[in-house]
Order: structure tokens, then C-alpha cells, then sequence
């Protein structure tokens, strides 16, 4: 276990490497750092030309470029932003906070409500409540987020203080504007809407996976099993159904998690909420390369961080997994 | 009745789709929209760009000469909708054939070879279906949009063309692991050892036995990829990074897109009709996907 666990480790610093590589090329074609600097600051000297250059590694030997800007990523020596001139990490911390915020969040509720909604369907399979429960996780599926985000906006920012005189949930940011200080219950009501738009597709879609894997399970011999032990319903169901049917469930989980972290771009675009999505977006369209490489790299890593946990986590928890 | 009545795996194919009422539905209702579209000359009251008022009488809500309420600049969103269908539709049908052309090919290569290809291929699906969707679209957008000689290819970044083949790019890899899957296990059964006994080549046992014995499981991945596809266009639209409503043709998601701008005043029409469209057009196909999982899938004898 250990084992195979550290050699997937080793494994993972070179494939960080190597993705992180093909990222600094494509972002070097697709946005031309270069060009984008100018574009912001037309009268540069030659001198802070090269020096911008310099610091973020972008010399035409595209190799010798990236190493150049690992070495200055690595040692903390982070190249400002384009535009304003700005530190790079206060910026992606705050973004990371929120994120992870409303990501977590989101991903609880939902994970935990769509294994319940699950679970109650699986008991009766083809019963009305069964049917009731996949129509409704279809239709949850088939509603794109910027969708519900976009009909949500319309119900609370106009609708319903048009009929009820004040707003539920407001629409945008995390504070009102010129707010200053922390503020729970504030932040919290901020943060419902966004929060609802990201859980309706996990719950649909989580509520499907144990369903289906319930499902299996209890279809399989090892239940008949235990049943003619004289295990008690109750026990049966907890003990060999859920538990085992949770196994394929947590593999996707942690691909899940592994997500939220770049995942989020469109919620958090349509409700302002200050977040990775909405970094990238503008540091996208800016072709901001200093703030953008160290996004990547982050979102990189927890891409392969998480796949990595969705792997060991399967051999950890189905013995019949080989590891070899 | 003294024998048994006997049919053709086919025929039971279809025989469970049609039991699957929302299924049948479903076609119905995608046939209705198909023909809106084609017959679009009839159907469509105004062209795309026409004004129904000239402004400043714009917005006009849902009226007679204006089913679902005009735009920003007076145009019928009724009208425009339809042409927005048939954008969506061609560019989710194109990529979803192409990339379950691509997929099918790269999954039975790496499930009947193995090997290093198997893993390497196996890696990098892995790494992008992990990675962030609409980020990897919009970098990838940027890059192959950035090299000359393939624009001449495919076409400048704001043609349907482009997002076609944008979209495809990462369209194969989820089919690509359903086939690959199937073959693993297809490869192990006797009718395949029989097959390669009497002596038949590994292309021809791909080609006349593994792939034909797959065809449930790529219908299913070819129709939700088709909802991925018009999903993922209208997502780019919706970031304006889309096919660009240069000459006024527009798209499902130009038409969301716009919602988002007009929802703060109030003007439902322009937000409800599209997105009530696109989450019918999906809706419609993951049914008949699904039916089809139920239908190809022997495993799944509801005992009737």
C-alpha cells in the first residue's frame, strides 16, 4: 500500500512537470505575454522589456525558458502582474480562500444530499418514488449551470423584490458592496445562490452513481448471504450494502474535489463572486502571463493530487484491486 | 401459443427502446425541432437580422407579431431561436460524430494492442478529464486559433468550423474508454479465440467482431456527446469565446449569452425562451441515450 503510494508519488512530480511545460507553451502561443505587455505599457524602456522578459522566463528557446521560469517559481521570485503592476500571490490566495469556500461547501451538500436521494431511490427500485427520483436527476443533468445560474438571477434580483418588496439571496459578490470586515450570515446569504447552482448538478449526478452502484450491490450474492445469517435488515443495509456500494462513489469524489479548485469558472463568473473562476477569466482575457502560469500550476497539482487519491483510495478500500 | 416465438437481437433492441415512454417522447419532440429547423424558411417569421420595430421600440415583450418578445435591437426571438437550434445542432451533431469516429478508433487500438500505447493513452484521458473543461477549451482555443497553416484548415477561431473541431479535440476521450473497455472484456470471450483459431487477422477480428459488438455502448456515448457538444458550445458562447454572431447568424449560446445581460432589467423573455430551449434539447437526448443503454444492454432484462 505504502508502496505503491510513494511509487505513484514519484510518478507525479515529473507528470506535474511535464503538464506544467505544455501549459507554458500553449499559454505562450494561445495569449503572447509579450504582445500582452506591450499592449499595457506601449512606452516601455528596452530595458524593462528585457527585464520582463528576464523574470518570467520567456526566452525563445522555449526549454531553456521554462526551467528559467521554474527556478523563479520555485524560489518565490514571482514576476508581478501586467496590469497594475500587482503581487501575484495575495491575489490567487484570496481567490483560492473563496473558492475552496463555496467549492467545499457546494460539493458537501451535494455529495451528501445525492447519496441520500440515492439510497432512497435504490431501496425500491422501479417504484414511483424511483421513477420521481430519476426524472428529476435527469433533468438536474440536463441543465448547464450558467442556466439555472442565469434563471436564478432573474427570480432574485428582479422578481422578487418586484413581488415580495425585499431580496432573498442577493445576486452578486460576496459582500455588498463597501463592506468591510467579516461577517457570517452575510457572507453566508452571498454565497446561497452560487452555492445552489453548483450543488444541483452534483446531487443529480451523485444521486445517480449510488443509485446504480446500490443497486449492484444488492443485487449480489454476498447480500443473499448475509441474509440467510440472519443479519438483521437494517444491519445488511449499512453494513454490506452502503458500505460497499460507497467504494466506487468515493473514487469519484476525489476526482470531484480535485476540481472544484478551476471548476467553478462559470457560477462564480455569473454571480461576481471573487473566486479562481473569475481570476482566470480576467487574467485570461488580459493574457496576463504572471498571473495565469501560477493558476495553472495550481490547478495542475490538484488535478494530479486528487487523481492520485481517486487511485489509491480504490486500492485502499476494494481489496480485489491488484496492486502491482 | 405452442413455440416459442423467436427474434432477432435487434428486433428486442428495439422493442425495449419503444417501451421507454420518455424516450419515444423525446424523439418526437427532436423530430418536431429538426424540422422547424430545416423547414426554417417557413417556419422562421423574420430573418435573423430582421427587426420586427426599429428602435428605440426594443424589448418588446411576448405579442402577437412577436412570439417570445424581441431584443436589444428589435429582432424576433422566436426566429432567431430557430436559427440558433440549427447552429447548435449541426455543431453538436459534427463534433459528436467525429470525435466517436476518433474514439472508436484510439479505444480499439489501445484496448485490443495494450501495452505502452494503452497506457499512455489511458494517462492523458485521465489527466484532461480531470483537469478544468472550460479552462483547457478556452487555452487550447487560444493556441491551435494562434498557428497560420491550420487556420486554413479548420477555419478562423469564431467559425462553427473551429469550434467543431475545437470541441472534438476532446470529445473522443470519454468514448475512447468506453470502447476501450469493451474490448477488454469482448477480447477474452471464446467467439474471439475462435475467430483468431481459424486464422483471422487482428484487423478483421476489430472489424467484423469487436466493434460491431460494441454498437450499444458507442450509440450511447455518440448521444451524450452530442448533448456534451451543444453543452460546451453554448458554454463558450456564453463567455463570448463561442462562434462569433459576426454576419447575425447566432447560436444557442449567443442567445443565452444575451440573457445574461438582460436579466437585471427584467426582461424574461430574452432569458426563459433560449435556456428552456437548450434544456429541452438536451433533456430530449440524454433520454434517448439512456433508453438506448437499456435497450443494447442485455444485462438489463427487465423480464418482460
Amino acid at each position: 500500500m505504502l508502496r505503491f503510494t510513494l511509487r505513484r508519488l514519484t510518478w507525479a512530480v515529473p507528470t506535474l512537470i511535464l503538464v506544467t511545460f505544455l501549459v507554458y507553451i500553449a499559454l505562450r502561443l494561445g495569449t503572447d505575454p509579450l504582445q500582452s505587455y506591450l499592449r499595457t505599457n506601449p512606452r516601455a524602456t528596452r530595458a524593462k522589456i528585457a527585464q520582463y522578459k528576464s523574470v518570467n522566463g520567456l526566452s525563445s528557446n522555449y526549454v531553456l525558458g521554462y526551467f528559467h521560469w521554474l527556478k523563479n517559481f520555485v524560489s518565490f521570485n514571482w514576476p508581478r502582474s501586467i496590469k497594475g503592476s500587482r503581487d501575484v500571490w495575495p491575489e490567487l490566495k484570496d481567490s483560492l480562500v473563496n473558492t475552496i469556500r463555496l467549492g467545499s461547501l457546494a460539493t458537501f451538500l451535494g455529495v451528501i444530499i445525492g447519496l441520500l436521494v440515492g439510497m432512497f431511490a435504490a431501496l425500491k427500485p422501479g417504484s414511483r418514488r424511483d421513477v420521481a427520483v430519476n426524472t428529476v436527476a435527469f433533468l438536474g443533468i440536463s441543465i448547464p449551470p450558467y442556466i439555472s445560474a442565469v434563471l436564478f438571477q432573474l427570480l432574485f434580483a428582479v422578481y422578487w423584490s418586484r413581488w415580495f418588496g425585499n431580496t432573498l439571496f442577493p445576486t452578486s459578490g460576496v459582500y455588498p458592496p463597501g463592506h468591510t470586515g467579516f461577517d457570517l450570515f452575510l457572507m453566508l446569504k452571498h454565497m446561497a445562490l452560487p452555492t445552489i447552482v453548483v450543488s444541483i448538478q452534483i446531487i443529480a449526478v451523485y444521486s445517480r452513481y449510488m443509485r446504480s452502484s446500490l443497486l449492484d450491490v444488492l443485487n449480489s450474492d454476498y447480500m443473499r448471504t448475509a441474509r440467510s445469517k440472519g443479519i438483521s435488515e437494517r444491519r445488511i443495509l449499512f453494513k454490506h450494502g452502503v458500505r460497499n456500494a460507497l467504494i466506487p462513489v468515493v473514487t469519484i469524489a476525489a476526482l470531484d474535489i480535485g476540481s472544484i479548485i478551476g471548476g467553478l469558472i462559470i457560477s462564480e463568473n455569473i454571480f461576481d463572486y471573487p473566486g479562481m473562476g473569475v481570476y482566470f477569466l480576467s487574467a485570461f482575457a488580459t493574457g496576463d502571463f504572471p498571473l495565469l502560469m501560477p493558476w495553472m500550476v495550481l490547478v495542475v497539482a490538484s488535478t494530479l493530487l486528487f487523481n492520485l487519491v481517486a487511485d489509491v483510495s480504490y486500492a485502499f478500500l476494494d481489496p480485489r484491486i491488484r496492486l502491482d | 401459443m405452442t413455440e416459442f416465438a423467436t427474434i432477432s437481437p435487434k428486433r428486442m433492441a428495439m422493442r425495449r427502446f419503444l417501451s421507454h415512454k420518455a424516450a419515444v417522447g423525446s424523439c418526437v419532440l427532436l423530430a418536431i425541432m429538426v424540422l422547424a429547423v430545416v423547414l426554417s424558411p417557413f417556419t422562421a417569421r423574420y430573418g435573423v437580422n430582421q427587426q420586427v420595430r426599429k428602435p428605440p421600440n426594443t424589448f418588446l415583450p411576448p405579442q402577437k407579431i412577436a412570439w417570445f418578445g424581441t431584443d436589444e435591437i428589435g429582432r424576433d426571438m422566436y426566429s432567431r431561436l430557430i436559427y440558433g437550434i440549427r447552429v447548435s445542432l449541426v455543431i453538436g451533431l459534427f463534433t459528436a460524430l467525429i470525435s466517436t469516429v476518433v474514439g472508436c478508433v484510439v479505444g480499439a487500438v489501445a484496448g485490443f494492442r495494450g501495452g505502452r500505447f494503452d497506457d499512455i493513452v489511458m494517462r492523458v484521458t485521465d489527466l484532461f478529464l480531470a483537469f478544468p473543461f472550460l479552462v483547457a477549451l478556452l487555452v487550447i482555443r487560444n493556441t491551435i486559433g494562434n498557428i497560420s497553416w491550420l487556420t486554413a484548415i479548420i477555419g478562423d477561431k469564431s467559425s462553427a468550423r473551429f469550434v467543431v473541431f475545437l470541441l472534438s479535440i476532446f470529445g473522443w476521450m470519454g468514448v475512447a474508454r468506453i470502447v476501450r473497455g469493451q474490448i477488454l472484456s469482448l477480447k477474452e470471450r471464446e467467439f474471439i479465440e475462435a475467430a483468431r483459431a481459424v486464422g483471422a487477422s487482428r484487423r478483421y477480428i476489430v472489424r467484423a467482431h469487436l466493434l460491431p459488438n460494441s454498437i450499444g455502448p458507442i450509440m450511447v456515448s455518440l448521444s451524450f456527446a452530442v448533448v456534451g457538444a451543444i453543452t460546451a458550445e453554448s458554454t463558450l458562447a456564453f463567455f463570448g469565446y463561442g462562434p462569433q454572431a459576426g454576419d447575425g447568424s447566432t447560436s444557442l449560446g449567443i442567445l443565452v449569452g444575451a440573457a445574461k445581460g438582460a436579466v437585471q432589467s427584467g426582461y424574461w423573455w430574452i432569458a426563459v425562451f433560449p435556456c428552456f430551449a437548450l434544456v429541452l434539447i438536451s433533456l430530449a437526448i440524454n433520454f434517448i441515450g439512456d433508453a438506448l443503454r437499456d435497450a443494447t444492454d442485455p444485462r438489463l432484462d427487465r423480464g418482460e
